[in-house]
């Protein structure tokens, strides 16, 4: 059916900020959406409130608006655009309930908007528990027993009918949100009420665990005439239990037989016929691994992260796909992009194994809980192919970047057998190097399988990789044992390891043996048609078909997975650096592991590897494509550290020399570069022990900050206050030795500035100053960034300007760099710089309309800025006021301290814009997900030291109209200084305790600063801990709290009793 | 492991291991590019003569099970794969898929750059080959030759044909399945029907299979080139008109023969369980599992009284064809699937269909 000309212009809706369980993969999917839409002619608004994503340029739609997805922007975008469509299906959880709440506001049936894709009953038929369950019974599709419960009561009763373990699965959440396992009546109670609380509609699904079944999930696509397709089918290594964003997966299924296949295949067309979806759809099965029986556990009426990682295992681009359909094409009209001979309906052959592991975030959150459930904990996650298993799970994990080249734990010897037992038992994140673990002990994989329930298909071929592991080591430099091994994935750090030498003997050993990588295409169809696809993968066979050509060609790094400190926004770098290669005129190719990214879509460069990145596979691919040099400053810290790597092996590195990269971090070299170039910094030295550090921290006078000098991006960074909280940190947090110092550097309280800027060598662009809300001392990327500065006079400014010029130049930057300052009393100290793309180069970008990836990667490929047509110094300022507003996902991670500090723990950000400070912060805030009330109970609980600026805060609070609580102590000091406020008790006493306040919802808003490291810090810590729990926005630091206060009061009128008046005679 | 060449008819040699069988073979290479379903491919007798390469690496993942044979004996002449899993792993396994092909004396060959060997087969067609043990008298020039020199074979369906008649009872409609190599998912599906099943060799003539007072004829899937199979083209010319007719496959095109079309060689053939296909009269796809070197030549109809009906949405080749006047039907893929996607299965509800309004009709004209 050809496409329909009865609309025009179609709105899009975007996922928002990425939030674990909605990451980058719906940057991908709203890309590929939008361009296919403008290809077909369509005119295409977008709207989504997450700066650092590519869909946001304003090259991929017709308008963009970066505005917050509430019920208000949507709805006066839609007034003033009058869009006959939109398009929900591809801006996730998110689109999709934005698209419900229009509806339900009437404004689409008030404009005559018509909702693509997924109609809204399918959405709820998929959604709503009691529907989907219906429709299952209708389709004769089995689903687990089940009830819907609305209450803990009813939650007893269906316990009490079927048993324990039951699932409690929250209605209408993102990634499993609120939901988990229960095994006895203390997780009931304590799962079910969280779960109630998350679900906007109070329900929440109790179901009959299945824990232990195969999960296997389907990609399904239909078109308008019924025509229906697997695109791809995935089981899980681990089975039913775990959420699958959390799920070792591969692609195709490896245990099912055809009849098992087809059975679970044919449920799947069935229920996307009868919800009519069109579009894409996943469908996620559990099958007995004893018998023929299966259940349905959960439909997606949308593109999910599922189908980006389903797109990339395949080639099969779903996200584009789906747009198409949803304009009226078929799938039998639409040609093949992949082959470009043949057509869309048809179901991918795969020619490889395709491994995915999830990236969790616990190396930054060291006290979350790390046991795997239905609730979704990772950040991202990588993807590897290989021509088997144990080349595919072995490529994904050394693609991870988590200090694991092969499967197995860190410190193995440190384990107990019971220990590692348990944490086979129950899953966590490093179950799989548990498992590697006790084969090596001698564990059987029957004793595993009982343990874990994986299948005994997977353990068998981790214990080939084990068993390889033997032969190595017994057969030092045999040639044919050598291949057997590369041919499973081993890197050559891990052959080294077993074979007592060195990774560049073992390289050096395999160029004579040419025991090298061949490329071989993912074309969809398993080489049965000719493709074109330029999208390779690594492994060891005999016909390489990458061919490279003549024209000279540039290797861009990408970021990998996406981590807390590494989002989407060095994708965003990478891609607009692909750009400008192709604009510049050489051959762009991409090396990198992530299959939620844009810049992983085959369509952005010339050529696209999917390979881990390390060195070893990098210098693979340099070794065959001969590139004129290597980009690594847009892919993030990962690109940056394989940069001595590289030019080691004699690649040249493009932009900003390696030498110059190891002045601005190294701390030596840049303490020396920056007096020569006279740029002051805050006092400080390296301590190499504990007792040296407590010297220095005397002498510089507390607080100070501490860091490892060796780990970037905040990680183990900490402010301390006093002689005991650094001896305690020198203790326990780092392991300071000669080759490791520890940083100890005088703490500055003041405001922190940040600056990017492109420096071509010569000339320098700064395309603007952004200003934090927070003082200095928390992570910038936890801050809240406003550009315009509000704050900084010009005289700063010009200091600004001129220290920067000053580092650009004097470091030999050519290319992107990123630096911190404070202002202190003052004075304006540098505190760090990043030789590389920062995470505030979309914000920026998007701001001031100087798209910086793009003249950096010309300025490294030797044309100036000028040349250019750019301008150098400080580009002129913008009207309006810019803000970018972090966003965490504390909800999904238990135990985890939600304070603010210098290391970064958010997810995600969004923007706000609007004409002045106080109405883009507003837009910020609710783009960010947090209510503002204009009245309601602020609750106070803060620490001695914080407590002259909270009374100030509180005297506002109360002239908006807030009602002030606080545990004593505050509630004291605030009395005393005229500041009225409710007393609450403390966390144990016997009144009323502010924990309550919270869980009743008595609060509205949480102020909390209690330091670490004492008892109260306990409390505190539990206080934060509700208010996440409980969805009450809870700010750790003060001048987050003032920056709120000033929307509000912006917000409100004042409520002040007229002054009495004197008598004037 | 023992080592074991696998030698093209151009020269190509491919390095890999040995599994099943320890003996040498020849046939014409071919690949598959279904991803689950080895055990049915392996055993469907339309891949007589033929070694058969997977593109999928992994094969023998959930080892070998009683229920999912397409024949008794499997035709094929030897298996090439990536990677055979030593351990499987399913409920249903009975044993490995090599202790399987060691019982069935067929020889296999993994570890071979099976991408590659895809590619040679894609570009240059049916290619011959041999599977032979990788010793030191192995000769790959006398090798080639020998392939060069030998003539693809011709006897296909007489091999796979059963000898005699045998039925499959039911209450239902009687049906007569001409079997020319036919996979047990066919009998499987009229059963599940209910049907009163006749199963016959592929010589057999219509004067005696009328005799039987058929409801209705089932054509069956075979091995290699229809214009091969002269007895059975006549007996279904002279079938035609008489009763409802349903050919997949091989049947679809000695159907086609029969009436007067031509076939042709394919360059590569549809092998696997993801081709597309497009009915004519609702322009729906479905996609379908096929297995088959030679199609119907579009511009031979032309003079009969065919009608195309299906066609492979990405060729364009014939995929299904009618009978103007006469209740026949037949298509080129496999509706009983086994292995592969179960979209077109209502084929033989439409089968069943047409035999019953046949019955009407007859009974008016009586």
């Amino acid at each position: 059916m050809p496409k329909r000309t009865d609309i025009e212009t179609i709105l899009v809706i975007g996922s928002g900020p990425i939030v674990i369980g909605q990451a980058a993969e719906f940057d991908y999917a709203g890309t590929q959406a939008c361009l296919s839409l403008k290809e077909e002619g369509y005119r295409v608004i977008l709207i989504n409130s997450n700066p650092a994503t590519i869909m946001t340029d304003t090259e991929i739609a017709d308008k963009v608006y970066l505005e917050p997805i509430s019920l208000e922007f949507v709805s006066r975008i839609l007034r003033k655009e009058r869009p006959d469509a939109i398009l929900p299906t591809l801006g996730g959880q998110t689109g999709l309930n934005m698209a419900i709440e229009l509806n339900d506001s009437g404004i689409l049936d008030e404009l005559g908007i018509e909702i693509l894709g997924t109609k809204l009953d399918a959405i709820h038929k998929a959604e709503d528990r009691d529907l989907f369950r219906t429709l299952m019974y209708e389709l004769g599709a089995p689903v687990p027993e089940s009830d819907i419960i609305t209450n803990l009561e009813q939650a007893k009763n269906f316990v009490a009918k079927i048993g324990y373990p039951v699932i409690v699965r929250p209605a209408f959440t993102l990634g499993g949100t609120g939901g988990g396992i229960c095994s006895n009546d203390q997780e009931l109670e304590e799962i079910v009420t969280s779960g109630l609380k998350y679900s906007p509609v109070t329900q929440c699904l109790l179901e009959k665990s299945i824990a232990g079944y195969k999960e296997i999930e389907y990609e399904v696509m239909r078109d308008s005439i019924d025509n229906a397709i697997v695109v791809c089918n995935m089981e899980n290594f681990d089975p039913v239990g775990i959420h699958t964003g959390d799920s070792i997966v591969v692609a195709p299924s490896q245990t099912l037989s055809d009849r098992e296949y087809q059975m679970l295949r044919n449920i799947s067309l069935d229920i996307i016929r009868a919800l009519k979806i069109e579009g894409g759809c996943n469908v996620q099965l559990a099958l007995d691994p004893n018998s023929f029986n299966y259940y349905v556990i959960e439909v997606n009426p949308r593109v999910s992260r599922s189908s980006a990682l389903a797109s990339k295992a395949t080639g099969y681009p779903i996200a584009k796909l789906a747009a198409k359909i949803a304009v009226g094409l078929t799938l039998d009209e639409i040609v093949n992009p992949v082959t470009g001979s043949t057509y869309a309906d048809f179901e991918p052959a795969l020619d490889y194994v395709v491994a995915k592991i999830p990236r969790w975030p616990f190396d930054k959150f060291e006290s979350a809980k790390r046991n795997l459930g239905t609730q979704m904990k990772a950040t991202g996650e990588v993807m590897a192919l290989g021509r088997n298993f144990e080349e595919a799970i072995l490529k994904a994990v050394r693609s991870l970047e988590t200090g694991h080249t092969h499967i197995e734990l860190k410190h193995a010897e440190e384990n107990s057998d019971n220990w590692i037992e348990k944490r086979i038992r129950k899953a966590g994140d490093e179950r799989l190097f548990f498992i590697g673990e006790a084969l090596r002990r001698g564990v059987t994989i029957e004793k595993i399988h009982e343990w874990s329930e994986i299948d005994l298909w997977f353990l068998n071929k981790l214990q080939n990789i084990i068993k390889m592991e033997a032969t190595l080591a017994d057969n030092v430099n045999n040639a044919e044992i050598l291949r057997q091994a590369k041919r499973m994935g081993f890197a050559d750090k891990k052959i080294a390891e077993l074979w007592n030498t060195n990774p560049e003997a073992v390289y050096a050993y395999r160029k004579e043996q040419n025991i090298i990588p061949v490329y071989k295409m993912v074309d969809t169809c398993a080489a049965e048609f000719e493709s074109t696809t330029p999208y390779f993968y690594g492994t060891y066979e005999d016909e390489n078909e990458s061919i490279v050509t003549e024209k000279p060609s540039v290797i861009v790094l990408g970021s990998g997975p996406i981590r807390i400190g590494q989002g989407v926004e060095f994708d965003y770098a990478t891609v607009h650096s692909v750009w400008a290669i192709q604009e510049a005129g050489y051959e762009a190719i991409i090396i990198n592991s992530n299959p939620e990214t844009v810049s992983t879509d085959f369509s952005i460069s010339d050529k696209l590897y999917f390979e881990p990145l390390t060195i070893e596979d990098v210098m693979h691919i340099v070794d065959l494509e001969k590139p004129i040099g290597v980009v690594v400053q847009f892919g993030g810290q990962t690109a940056i550290n394989l940069a001595d790597k590289l030019a080691a092996n004699g690649v040249k590195i493009l932009g900003t020399s390696l030498e110059d990269i190891d002045r601005a971090e190294n701390r030596d070299k840049f303490e020396q570069a920056l007096r020569v170039l006279d740029v002051p910094q805050p006092a400080g030295e390296t301590a190499v022990s504990t007792a040296e550090a407590l010297e220095i921290g005397k002498k510089l006078g507390f607080p100070v900050l501490v860091r490892p000098s060796y780990v970037l991006g905040g990680r183990a960074m900490e402010i301390v206050y006093n002689e005991q909280e650094l001896e305690h940190y020198m203790e326990n947090a780092v392991e300071a030795s000669p080759d490791h110092p520890v940083l100890v550097d005088r703490y500055l309280t003041g405001q922190e500035i940040e600056v990017d800027a492109i420096c071509d060598g010569e000339n320098v662009l700064i395309p603007g100053i952004m200003e934090h809300v927070e003082r200095a001392g928390v992570h910038s990327g936890d801050s809240i960034s406003v550009y315009p500065p509000q704050k900084l006079t010009d005289e700063q400014k010009a200091t600004i300007v001129d220290y920067t010029t000053r580092l650009a130049k004097g470091l030999n930057i050519v290319g992107l760099m990123n630096i911190q300052y404070v202002l202190s009393k003052g004075d304006i100290f540098v505190i760090e710089v990043n030789p590389r793309s920062s995470r505030t180069v979309p914000f920026l970008s998007k701001i001031t309309n100087i798209p910086m990836a793009n003249i950096a990667t010309k300025a490294i490929l030797g044309q100036s800025i000028v040349e250019q047509g750019y301008p150098t110094g400080l580009a002129k300022e913008q009207k309006g006021v810019f803000v970018k507003v972090p966003v965490f996902s504390f909800a999904k991670l238990r135990r985890v301290d939600i304070t603010l500090g210098p290391e970064m723990k958010s997810t995600g950000e969004v923007m706000g814009k609007d004409s002045t400070f106080e109405k883009a912060l507003y837009k910020g805030f609710v783009a960010a997900g947090m209510e503002i009330k204009t009245h309601g109970t602020v609750l106070f609980t803060v620490s001695d030291k914080d407590k002259k600026e909270a009374i100030e805060l509180a005297k506002r609070f109360n002239t908006v109209g807030y009602r002030i609580m606080a545990t004593e102590g505050t509630a004291q000091s605030f009395k005393e200084a005229g500041v009225q406020a409710d007393v609450v008790g403390k966390i144990g006493s016997k009144e009323k305790t502010l924990l309550e306040v919270i869980q009743n919802g008595q609060a509205q808003l949480v102020v909390n600063t209690l330091t670490k490291g004492k008892q109260p810090a306990r409390d505190g810590f539990r206080i934060r801990r509700e208010s996440v729990e409980n969805g009450v926005p809870c700010l750790t630091s003060l001048d987050t709290a003032e920056a709120m206060l000033e929307v509000i009061e912006s917000m409100t009128f004042t409520a002040e009793e007229m002054p009495k008046a004197e008598v004037v005679h | 492991m023992k080592k074991r060449l696998l030698i093209l008819e151009d020269g190509t040699v491919f390095y890999g291991y040995a599994f099943g069988s320890e003996r040498a073979s020849q046939g014409e290479v071919v690949f598959t590019t279904g991803m689950t379903g080895y055990q049915e491919t392996l055993s469907d007798p339309s891949f007589y003569g033929q070694i058969v390469t997977f593109t999928y690496p992994l094969i023998g993942n959930y080892g070998i099970n009683r229920d999912d044979f397409e024949s008794i004996t499997p035709a094929i002449r030897g298996m090439v794969c990536r990677e055979l899993a030593k351990e499987p792993s399913n409920f249903r396994s009975d044993l490995s898929l090599n202790d399987y092909l060691v019982s069935q004396d067929i020889p296999g060959i993994e570890g071979i750059d099976t991408r590659k060997l895809t590619r040679i087969i894609r570009s240059k067609g049916a290619v011959k080959a041999m599977l032979t043990a990788a010793d030191e008298e192995v000769n790959i020039d006398e090798i080639v030759a020998t392939l060069q020199a030998t003539p693809l074979i011709t006897n296909h369906v007489k091999e796979v044909s059963p000898k005699a008649a045998y039925p499959s009872p039911g209450r239902g409609k009687r049906v007569v399945l001409m079997d020319f190599g036919m996979k047990h998912g066919i009998l499987r599906e009229l059963n599940k029907r209910d049907c009163d099943v006749l199963v016959v060799p592929y010589n057999t003539s219509a004067q005696q299979i009328l005799a039987w007072h058929p409801d209705g004829i089932m054509l069956s899937n075979g091995p290699g080139d229809p214009a091969d199979v002269t007895e059975g083209i006549e007996t279904i010319r002279n079938l035609i008109g008489k009763v409802p007719i349903f050919g997949i496959c091989l049947g679809h095109q000695l159907f086609a023969l029969a009436s007067g079309a031509k076939s042709f060689k394919l360059p590569f053939g549809h092998r696997g369980a993801n081709h597309p296909v497009k009915d004519l009269r609702t322009g729906r796809t479905e996609l379908t599992s096929q297995n088959h070197g030679y199609a119907v030549d579009e511009s031979s109809l032309a003079n009969t009284d065919l009608e195309v009906t299906h066609v492979a949405l990405n060729d364009g080749t014939i995929e299904g064809l009618r009978h103007k006047k006469h209740p026949v039907f037949t298509v080129q893929y496999h509706p009983e699937a086994s292995p592969g996607p179960e979209d077109s299965n209502h084929l033989f509800d439409e089968f069943i269909e047409l035999m019953e309004s046949h019955v009407k009709e007859g009974k008016q004209h009586a």
